[in-house]
């Protein structure tokens, strides 16, 4: 299934100074599926992430969206084309509202040149009025935003800062979203809700996600499929349940078998 | 009374150009965090762009004056093209550094083209006079505060309600989160510069229109400094106010102060609110008071 892959990592590194923390990772996710990425801390899970969209550029290997090479282009770019995240520490815009969080991720579909704005009636104004509507059906709704919209979000709770972010990432509408450690933080309940959240955005969507979890009851109850890292390398890649009894991932996270297996 | 009043309107009108001088500086520290040591410099070369224009070239105010814009707008982007950019992800203090040695340069090349000789505009609005509660008020004046007053509002409105001026905001507010939702926060950047040198250099054109200028007109970005600290660094409408505030101040300080304790009291009185204000708030008056959870 080379051709269809949404998203290629061909044999991508990266390093810092003398330290490598990717070492010839290779990967692909297949159309709208919801795809794990799992490994012990300091893997290079996020870094990785963080090459898709180019905050951080390969040493060597190349990242293929649609077939396209992106491993170049500026993140702007790659955003437009249909690539969303959060991020594993809430990256919002703190000062603004929840609806103009929400709004930004919106204006990449919005014609927001200098004059568009001059141009405001007739077609724009139309536009204007479907993005909304996106807006306040597709994401508020569906995240059950209603309420905090008009609040700084700043000052809201954790859980609901996180929620607001996937509502951001979502405005944009994309094709591919990657969601870093989205239950990080929350409790039992939060992350019950979040999951119906990710469950329900791919039922409703044409949407390929991604996702970074630590919490193993939250990987094997979603994921279409698995990929493992440790040590900036893959140990492990299939469906939830073949990875979960894999050798090399049962090591990557209990220690070395020798020792279990002499107690066994 | 009216000598009260007359030194009111015109530290009003003066006050509104400072507003303006420092737009441009709260819109470069909103969108990049950094101070820009250089904004009195962006005054100097407008303003003195604009004498070239207008009295060494005899251009028409009418072109002459959105000429000075279009050089204000190249030297704004190639700045921040040349000098800024490479500085991406430098610690601030360092790019800091590199606006101080901007302000160096431009001062320099001001002095090396005009030469250091006062320098009297020629007169570009046309006659306007007002007279309010008996002070009659010089067209000058009136004109600055007119033409600075209309491009705050305009700019704030902008910021406020335009797709770009809310790009801005995001890029200000968190750069990898605008980066993540497709905003290019480098031209983002390079339209701050841009606008930052536009306004220095109408505010340098209007204050010629007031005054003569010279090459000290660069000492300006040293008053700027007091009207956006007491506005608060970040906020616009902050610096519309500490620019009111400050220009009528140093007007009433050097009319009613001065003759009794002698001359320096117009330039320190704006710094001695400066240091006041901040005693008791120290974001300024709207600035964003940063709040740290531990």
């Amino acid at each position: 299934m080379p051709d269809n892959a949404i998203l290629a990592v061909e044999d991508v590194s990266l390093s810092f100074g003398g330290l490598a923390a990717l070492s010839g990772v290779s990967f692909e996710v297949a159309p709208r599926t919801i795809h794990a990425l799992i490994g012990p801390n300091g893997a290079g899970k996020t870094s990785l992430l963080n090459c898709f969209n180019h905050f951080y550029t390969p040493t060597a290997g190349r990242i293929r969206f649609e077939g396209r090479d992106i491993t170049a282009l500026a993140p702007h770019r790659i955003a437009a084309l249909g690539i969303a995240r959060t991020f594993q520490n809430i990256e919002l815009f703190r000062g603004m509202t929840v609806l103009d969080n929400i709004k930004l991720g919106r204006h990449l579909h919005m014609g927001v040149g200098p004059l568009a704005a001059l141009a405001y009636w007739g077609r724009a104004r139309r536009e204007e009025i479907r993005h909304r509507r996106f807006i306040e059906e597709r994401v508020i709704d569906l995240l059950e935003l209603e309420d905090i919209r008009d609040q700084v979000v700043g000052a809201l709770p954790y859980g609901l800062q996180k929620r607001v972010e996937l509502g951001r990432a979502l405005a944009m509408e994309p094709k591919l979203l990657l969601l870093d450690e989205p239950v990080s933080g929350m409790n039992v309940e939060e992350t019950q809700f979040l999951v119906r959240y990710v469950l329900d955005i791919r039922e409703v969507w044409d949407v390929t996600i991604l996702l970074i979890e630590h919490d193993m009851r939250v990987v094997m109850d979603i994921s279409d499929r698995v990929t493992v890292m440790d040590f900036g390398r893959i140990i492990a890649d299939g469906p939830p349940a073949a990875v979960q009894h894999d050798p090399g991932v049962v090591t990557a996270y209990l220690g070395e078998p020798g020792r279990r297996e002499a107690t066994a | 009374m009216r000598f009260f009043l007359q030194l009111l309107v015109t530290g009003v009108a003066l006050g509104s150009i400072y507003a303006l001088i420092a737009l441009g500086f709260v819109l470069i520290y909103k969108s990049t965090r950094i101070i820009n040591f250089a904004q009195g410099e962006l005054v100097l070369i407008g303003a003195f762009t604009a004498f070239a224009f207008l009295s060494q070239a005899g251009l028409p105010p009418a072109l002459a004056l959105p000429l000075t814009i279009v050089v204000a707008v190249v030297l704004g982007f190639t700045v921040e093209r040349l000098l800024l950019r490479p500085m991406l992800g430098e610690p601030v203090i360092a790019v800091i550094m590199v606006t101080l040695g901007l302000a160096g340069i431009l001062k320099g090349s001001a002095r090396a083209i005009w030469g250091s000789v006062n320098r009297p505009f020629p007169d570009i609005f046309p006659a306007l006079s007002l007279t309010l509660f008996g002070v009659g008020i010089p067209g000058p004046f009136l004109w600055g505060c007119l033409i600075a007053g209309v491009c705050l509002v305009a700019f704030t409105l902008f910021f406020r309600f335009s797709g770009w001026g809310v790009m801005m905001r995001a890029a200000a507010n968190h750069q990898a989160a605008a980066l993540s939702v497709g905003i290019d926060v480098r031209r983002v950047f390079a339209l701050s510069w841009a606008i930052a040198a536009a306004v220095a250099a109408l505010g340098g054109v209007l204050l010629g229109a007031i005054n003569v200028i010279d090459m000290n007109l660069g000492a300006i970005g040293l008053k700027v400094f007091p009207v956006v600290i007491l506005g608060g660094l970040d906020s616009i409408p902050g610096a519309i106010l500490g620019g009111l505030i400050i220009g009528v101040l140093e007007n009433l300080s050097g009319g009613f102060i001065e003759p009794w304790v002698g001359g320096g009291v117009k330039a320190v009185a704006p710094f001695v609110a400066l240091l006041l204000i901040l005693l008791i708030r120290p974001y300024g008056l709207f600035g964003t008071r940063e709040i740290e959870r531990l």
